[in-house]
């Protein structure tokens, strides 16, 4: 009996210790993003920001696209930041999200090996790199998970008109991060936002190859989980998120983003605030 | 080679310069871990005993299943679990998915198995005439069971450091149902694997470390009980 009683205490204090409550229940808003947005240190600073003034705990769960849009299928999520244009538009056709609105962008590059065996550097069509890299049978590492990146890949691949075939096309089903990776250690070509690019700069040993086409711009947006469709979604919390990224004071905070770090901006900023939401 | 070397060297400064989010992540796995051993063992310990010393139809297929559930794979308690606490799902009321509450129900599930099938065998070790001798003391037939594990507490804890080790390792279903999110349910195992991704080796190892000595102190402190009762006999 002496033994439980102690084991009970032990326990009550581990659990006092670990899981430090946080004071009164706040909102909780689940996000479903994607995982450049973390992986650049961005969602951090954001989260800083929106959980200032105590209301709201933001519960991010970074992602790609395309697995973020499936917990805003099933009701799992509130809101979504996502760059899947395309599957956006379904999703929003389908009923499942409301208030599609695209804020943001940067681009996607193109990276290989500093020796580039497929010969792409210079190529400014980005549906022609890839031809030359399917042509040279040349590595190349493929999120393979759905999310916005690996839909952008799949439309230059059919803009190549090139099907992929497996003995140079690795699969990775990782986010960026892990897919980049990848790619170092098989000095192979891969598809990557800019953004996370710089942020794994210094780790990850490829160099830019091909950049600067149009279609290989990145569009991000915000979509409301539909609350007509599904009942237990934080509708108030999904506004409140909402209304603070569409805000003066967030523009501000993510068009400073990364410029000290990285020596230049990351996100670029493009929807024209109309609310005068106020950052307490 | 350099760059492991480093990342070493850079891992300890982390660790010794006190980085407050390293030891906010260790807490967090502590407690989560602990505490889904803690339920495992107030559950596993009396279930397994009475799996041992009852007579019951299919008992041996009972056996079997708990066996085979000590290679439960975690990202499979991990799936199921995460679809029970889905909104969607049949407990999404509770608002468990991605919380510390829902890892620890997942833990609990991989536990279970374990520390349940570990205290059968140690149970089945107490010589049968023993147990029935208590009984015919007079004493019911959970305080025969009682008696009983007075004699084998040093296996169950054996079982008890098993359960441990496999939590306090596990990543799958972590991931999974905690969502690896940062200040709220980032493990040490999760915080891992996102720093090996991007590349953050000195930060992997450094957390890496941390895991190590967290499961070495917990173990040692579970040793000293163990062999320490083992002197006191």
């Amino acid at each position: 009996m002496k033994n439980l009683k102690l084991f009970t205490a032990v326990l009550a204090a581990v659990l006092s210790f670990g899981c430090q409550e946080k004071p009164a229940p706040q909102s909780v808003v689940r996000l479903a993003t994607t995982t450049s947005v973390r992986d650049t240190g961005l969602l951090d600073v954001l989260t800083d920001a929106f959980q200032k003034d105590g209301k709201h705990t933001l519960q991010a769960i970074a992602v790609g696209s395309g697995q973020a849009m499936q917990l805003g299928k099933t009701g799992e999520a509130d809101i979504l930041w996502v760059h899947s244009p395309d599957d956006e538009a379904q999703f929003v056709a389908e009923g499942y999200g409301t208030d599609r609105t695209t804020f943001l962008h940067n681009d996607f590059v193109l990276l290989g090996p500093a020796s580039d065996p497929a010969k792409v550097k210079g190529t400014k069509k980005a549906a022609e790199a890839f031809a030359k890299i399917a042509a040279a049978k040349a590595t190349f590492v493929s999120r393979a998970d759905k999310s916005g990146t690996h839909k952008k890949e799949l439309k230059l691949w059919d803009a190549a008109k090139v099907k992929p075939s497996a003995e140079f096309y690795i699969e990775a089903g990782q986010g960026m991060a892990g897919t980049l990776s990848i790619a170092k250690e098989k000095k192979a070509y891969v598809l990557a936002d800019r953004s996370t690019y710089l942020a794994m700069e210094k780790n990850v040993g490829l160099e830019i190859v091909s950049e600067g086409d149009d279609a290989l711009i990145n569009r991000y947006s915000l979509i409301l989980v539909n609350p007509a469709k599904f009942p237990k979604v934080n509708t108030e919390g999904a506004q409140a998120f909402f209304g603070f990224v569409l805000s003066a004071p967030a523009k501000e905070l993510i068009e400073k983003f990364g410029v000290k770090k990285y020596g230049q901006q990351l996100f670029f900023y493009d929807y024209r605030i109309k609310s005068d939401y106020q950052l307490k | 080679m350099d760059f492991i070397a480093e990342g070493f060297l850079k891992a300890l400064h982390l660790i010794f310069s006190g980085n407050a989010e390293i030891f906010a992540i260790a807490r967090l796995s502590l407690a989560v871990s602990l505490a889904a051993t803690a339920l495992a063992v107030l559950a596993g310990v009396p279930l397994g005993s009475w799996i041992a010393v009852k007579k019951f139809p299919l008992k041996k297929l009972l056996i079997a299943l708990v066996n085979t559930g000590m290679g439960l794979p975690p990202v499979v308690a991990g799936l199921v679990v995460m679809l029970f606490l889905a909104r969607s799902g049949p407990l999404g009321f509770l608002n468990w998915l991605y919380t510390p509450k829902g890892m620890i129900i997942a833990q609990f599930i991989i536990a279970l198995p374990i520390i349940t099938a570990l205290s059968i065998s140690a149970m089945q070790s107490v010589d049968p005439k023993f147990y029935q001798q208590v009984l015919t003391l007079g004493a019911s037939d959970w305080q025969a069971i009682k008696v009983c594990l007075k004699e084998i507490r040093l296996t169950v804890l054996a079982a008890v450091i098993a359960g441990f080790g496999r939590l306090v390792a596990e990543v799958g279903a972590v991931m999974i149902v905690g969502g690896n999110i940062r200040h709220q349910t980032r493990m040490l195992t999760t915080a891992t694997v996102m720093e090996t991704q991007m590349g953050n080796f000195d930060m992997a190892i450094a957390i890496g470390l941390v895991l190590l000595t967290l499961g070495f102190i917990v173990n040692l402190a579970l040793t000293l009980i163990q062999q320490n009762k083992v002197l006191a006999r």
